[in-house]
């Protein structure tokens, strides 16, 4: 049977991981590659590393810090942030990435999606979709937050899917960084409208979310700030969820 | 010195994973496209992302179809991941009437209908008690098309999604595997260094 993921995810900005809350305030939280080797060493099933930064010279930062992630890491890595065409993913690929999380540029531009799918196969094509409560469903917000699109979020995950996205990196916009729980009700319902794989992300304090995360429908649970600030380790979550009868990764 | 280990370039593939694998055993890596380097390597891997049709027609377009077969056949120590297991096998359910390299007698076939798919993750892993590479464990898989059975004259290690398939096969020094090696943790990485030790 296919095992839930337990992955910690680094957003990382010149060289550094950082945490805000709703993706504002960001705060130091270390050293990416000590960072990455402690989760592996917990027992984290993949790593997802977001460069937050939004210039030129940030990027360059990221395609460093992907490499040396690389080199340490015996896991899975999704790296994903600022990604806008074909030849920034395979930059990032090349540096040692193993999937690719497109975000803002997708909405903009769908096909993008199918351009990276057809090019490097919908398992390294990943949608990451942020989600704002709105009416009775979920917008798509983009940049960050900054920008809410009038999309509804369940539409757009069955479009990108359509078009190539292998996996849906879900982040509540409203839980992000809150340490409430994952939102429940919206990984129900994207769990209904799509097939490929769910990260649930945003707002995760502990094991009994987690377990009520993968309980909704989610593959596998990120979080950050809960392992960041050293709250938990990945070793003794995944124990805990064991304790609450989630089968884990030995 | 130990010679360095040989990773065949077939396309775009998380080639850098699979070299880091290799760094961490304290062995070196190059990356090649040059068909020469199928024959000459002491140890080869051979990658693989993306659709079977377009990396078999990569394949011979570079003319490494004969050496590749020629090079298993032999036994000659030589890692298959992901696709490249699929590759060894006759034809792929994936691009129907492309001949695969025909090392294994087997097709592939898609993940049947109902599970998620593709399948991304982690999955448990059970060997062939007569396997001297392949051990019980938890491995990262990421596929929707599998082999069904391990071909006659080869050991292997099964998984379960939607139904029992093939995790990885080997004879001899050549070892293939449907889940990534070099990123199933420290497992993955113990398999990676049994495989680079054997003789």
């Amino acid at each position: 049977m296919l095992l839930p993921r337990v992955i910690p995810c680094l957003d990382v900005k010149d060289r550094r991981v950082v945490k805000g809350v709703r993706f504002q305030g960001l705060r130091d939280a270390g050293d990416p590659v000590e960072r990455a080797g402690a989760y592996a060493a917990q027992g984290a099933d993949e790593l997802v590393l977001l460069d937050v930064s939004a210039t030129p010279e940030g990027r360059g930062h990221a395609l460093e810090v992907v490499r040396a992630v690389r080199e340490a890491l015996p896991l899975p890595l999704t790296v994903g942030g600022g990604v806008r065409a074909a030849g920034d993913a395979e930059a990032l690929l090349d540096a040692g990435a193993d999937k690719v999380a497109v975000n803002t540029a997708a909405v903009r531009e769908p096909e993008l999606l199918g351009r990276l799918a057809r090019r490097f196969g919908r398992q390294c094509t990943i949608l990451a979709l942020d989600a704002a409560r709105a009416g009775a469903g979920w917008e798509v917000v983009v940049r960050s937050g900054r920008d809410r699109t009038g999309r509804d979020a369940l539409e757009w995950a069955a479009e990108a899917v359509g078009r190539g996205a292998g996996e849906i990196l879900l982040t509540s916009w409203d839980r992000d960084g809150t340490g409430s729980g994952y939102d429940l009700e919206l990984l129900a319902a994207m769990r209904a409208a799509v097939e490929v794989p769910i990260i649930a992300s945003g707002g995760a304090a502990g094991p009994s979310h987690m377990a009520e995360a993968l309980a909704a429908g989610a593959d596998a649970v990120l979080a950050a700030t809960i392992f960041h600030d050293g709250h938990t380790t990945v070793a003794d979550l995944k124990a805990e969820l064991a304790a609450l009868g989630v089968e884990v990764r030995r | 010195m130990m010679s360095e280990v040989v990773i065949l370039r077939t396309g775009t593939a998380n080639l850098a994973s699979v070299a880091a694998a290799v760094h961490r055993a304290g062995r070196r890596t190059r990356i090649t496209d040059s068909v020469d380097d199928i024959t000459a390597a002491e140890r080869l891997v051979l990658p693989g992302v993306g659709a079977f049709g377009a990396v078999v027609a990569r394949i011979d377009a570079m003319h490494a179809r004969a050496p590749l077969v020629e090079r298993i056949g032999a036994g000659r120590p030589t890692l298959a991941i992901c696709l490249g297991l699929q590759l060894l096998a006759a034809a792929s359910e994936e691009s129907p009437g492309v001949d695969g390299l025909g090392v294994l007698d087997a097709t592939v076939t898609g993940l049947p209908p109902g599970v998620r798919r593709p399948q991304l993750g982690w999955n448990r892993v059970t060997a062939d008690p007569g396997c001297a590479l392949l051990t019980d464990g938890d491995a990262y898989f990421a596929n929707s098309y599998k082999l069904d059975r391990v071909p006659d004259g080869w050991r292997g290690a099964l998984t379960d999604h939607g139904g029992a398939f093939v995790a990885a096969v080997e004879r001899g020094a050549v070892l293939a595997c449907q889940f990534h090696p070099e990123l199933s943790g420290s497992w993955g990485q113990a398999l990676v260094e049994r495989w680079l030790e054997l003789s």
